[in-house]
């Protein structure tokens, strides 16, 4: 059994940000987002509606230490305390264990307000694929969702999914994606969306001497298909982005584009406008963090 | 008095039977490896070879299982429910339901006395729901394919494990390894997961006993302990489970055979 | 306006879910009631800054709901859950793949 250290290729790596331009003394609302996913754990930190900081980072053992420990992370360097945040709202698979958190919302609402946010209101459509789940959403150009699905009972199209291709390949999942666009012509899928299946099919497919390249082709081909149809189940409506892990693989992007039909928006700088696809929930998070606390001080 | 073959042709295995009317004269089994119509030319041959038999003996030859296409000598064909149903019925005249669980499908038949089949439910193209699920735990928690089963009736609770996908609870595996969860418990998991499946299947046709086991997967003691659990009925499972398809397939065989005789 | 949530799943069998439109909910709670495996119960929604009750499929029942609905016979078209909804809020899709 090879060990899983070496072979963690589809964890995209851990970070913390600070956005050198964004101020404190002249913020008025101090708000954060923490979104404990199975896999990552990601927390955003807001001033009046921008991000300010943020981190992301695995989920342990323990969803409540995941999220002390994300927020805790995002605010190194930032000179904050808990007692600063307006409000905090917690997200995601373990949203109801973020222990500082005023209140929880559902991943569905806080991955559309969050899409909205780095990609402006344009956006309708979004794929989010993720290591252990795959997400198709709609939403409106206020960011409210309008359909949501959420697929993380079978592996295919996850990046877990696509590890197991790349461990067998043994292809760094890096380079997954431009390895199987070199094919000069694209084969048929594999037969299988089972990853399990497919793997096999895979094995059979190298022993009647298909190249490696091929091979990632068709298995990559037949991961795009299932995501583009969970996509056209809630249907695809430009501007269309793709979000998760899986969205640096410009393999698993360029099929989905040309199965669907359509261009997905460009990645936004993230270094520079704080505006990562990878913390969209937290982002969406904290946006309704600033929302709820607004609305409360009406009162 | 009739000689037939029925022929499994299963996604792992294929299986061959030859009866003499309702009797098993020999049976055999491959592994399809890399070149499945080799696989299965060979055990029909070794199967005639036990038999003391020649293919011209053999007045009708029916195929089933997932690969049936592949097997060019047989007369005819019948399809994985019917054979079940059949074999179901010969092996205890009091089968009303059949559950076959083979590596890479489950299915659950429902059947009369004479081995019609009346309806069905098939768990497909999943892993996890089939036999495939227990290779891939076995490999996961480095144990012997042969001692899961064992293992897992040592546990006195599942571990909390992503039972959906062979590959998420590949990955669970790994991790609750690390944090010394007893591979008993875990093996347990996998087969009330497993157990959970297929008895919904079940639960679908509605449970009319006697329910009878067979596939590769009904030799397992910790899959029958986690499916009898489940389902809270007694299983009635056949001395050679892996060939029930086979076996149903042969006496359809012959019941074809015996009406172009007439 | 719409806000719809798929509760299931799609894999290499088929595609299920109940389908949930939180827009047209009216928090009766009949669904809930009329399901035979208790997979459905009523969750908080924040929809316009506002929360609402809402039915929704149990986290339990999401990544099985194939076998948990696979009694109410959801190919026939009718399912307990759908025909007890007054608003047409809730509505099953269930398309396995062709079996052998």
């Amino acid at each position: 059994m090879e060990s899983r250290e070496k072979t963690e290729y589809w964890r995209w790596g851990e970070y913390q940000r600070v956005m050198p331009s964004r101020d404190l003394n002249n913020s008025e609302i101090i708000t954060a987002g923490v979104d404990v996913g199975s896999v990552g754990s990601k927390a955003v930190i807001m001033t009046d509606g921008k991000v300010h900081a943020w981190s992301v980072m695995r989920t342990g053992s323990n969803s409540s230490d995941s999220a002390k420990k994300a927020l805790g992370w995002a605010m190194e360097d930032t000179g904050l305390t808990l007692k600063d945040f307006n409000y905090i709202v917690g997200t995601g698979y373990g949203r109801v264990n973020v222990p500082m958190a005023n209140r929880a919302i559902t991943e569905i609402a806080c991955h559309a307000k969050g899409a909205n946010y780095i990609w402006g209101p344009s956006v309708r459509t979004v794929l989010d694929v993720g290591g252990q789940d795959v997400k198709a959403i709609r939403c409106d150009q206020k960011g409210k969702v309008v359909s949501f699905l959420m697929n993380d009972k079978c592996a295919a199209g996850t990046g877990r999914g696509m590890e197991v291709i790349a461990d067998l390949l043994k292809i760094p999942i890096e380079e997954v994606g431009k390895v199987s666009l070199s094919v000069t012509e694209e084969p048929k899928p594999v037969s299988s969306t089972c990853v399990v299946f497919a793997k096999t099919e895979a094995v059979g497919l190298l022993r009647k001497g298909w190249s490696k390249e091929k091979v990632l082709a068709a298995y990559m081909r037949a991961m795009s298909i299932r995501m583009s149809e969970l996509i056209e189940k809630v249907g695809c409506e430009k501007d269309f982005v793709i979000t998760g892990g899986q969205s640096k693989n410009i393999g698993i992007v360029q099929r989905v584009e040309n199965i669907l039909g359509i261009k997905s928006l460009p990645t936004p700088n993230v270094k520079e406008t704080g505006r990562d696809p990878v913390a969209a929930g937290a982002i969406g998070a904290a946006l309704y963090a600033k929302a709820l606390y607004e609305k409360s001080s009406k009162r | 008095m009739t000689i037939s073959a029925g022929i499994d042709m299963g996604t792992q295995r294929v299986k061959v039977v030859i009866i003499k009317d309702e009797q098993v004269l020999s049976q055999t089994q491959n592994f399809l490896g890399f070149e499945p119509t080799k696989a299965v030319e060979q055990a029909f041959e070794e199967a005639l070879q036990k038999a003391k038999l020649s293919h011209e003996d053999i007045q009708h030859v029916t195929a089933t299982g997932a690969g049936v296409e592949m097997v060019s000598f047989a007369d005819s064909t019948v399809s994985m429910m019917g054979a079940d149903a059949r074999a179901g019925a010969c092996f205890f005249s009091s089968a009303r339901t059949v559950i076959d669980v083979g590596a890479e499908e489950a299915r659950a038949v429902k059947c009369d006395e004479r081995g019609a089949m009346l309806d069905f439910v098939v768990n497909a193209r999943c892993a996890a729901g089939a036999g495939t699920f227990i290779e891939a735990m076995s490999r996961a928690l480095e144990v012997e394919l042969e001692d899961m089963g064992s293992l897992s009736l040592k546990a006195e609770r599942a571990s909390p494990i992503n039972a959906s996908c062979v590959i998420f609870a590949e990955s669970d595996v790994v991790s609750l390894i690390h944090r010394d969860e007893p591979k008993t418990e875990i093996a347990r998991a996998i087969f009330d997961a497993m157990a959970e499946r297929v008895s919904s299947m079940v639960y679908r046709l509605g449970i009319n006993p006697d329910i009878v086991l067979v596939g590769g997967v009904a030799k397992d003691v910790g899959f029958v302990a986690s499916l009898k659990r489940r389902l809270g009925t007694e299983l009635l499972i056949p001395e050679e489970p892996l060939f029930a398809g086979a076996v149903g397939a042969a006496l359809i065989a012959g019941k074809r055979a015996a009406r172009r005789q007439q | 306006m719409q806000v719809i949530t798929y509760y299931g799943y799609q894999d290499g069998s088929g595609e299920y879910y109940i389908v949930i439109d939180a827009e047209k909910c009216n928090s009766c709670g009949d669904c809930t009631k009329a399901c035979p495996q208790d997979a459905l119960k009523m969750e908080t929604m924040l929809i316009d800054l506002e929360d609402k009750l809402v039915a929704a499929v149990t986290e339990e029942h999401r990544k099985k709901i194939r076998y948990t609905c696979s009694p109410c016979k959801p190919e026939s078209g009718q399912v307990p859950c759908v025909q007890a909804c007054g608003q047409e809020a809730i509505s099953c899709v269930w398309n396995p793949l062709n079996q052998k």
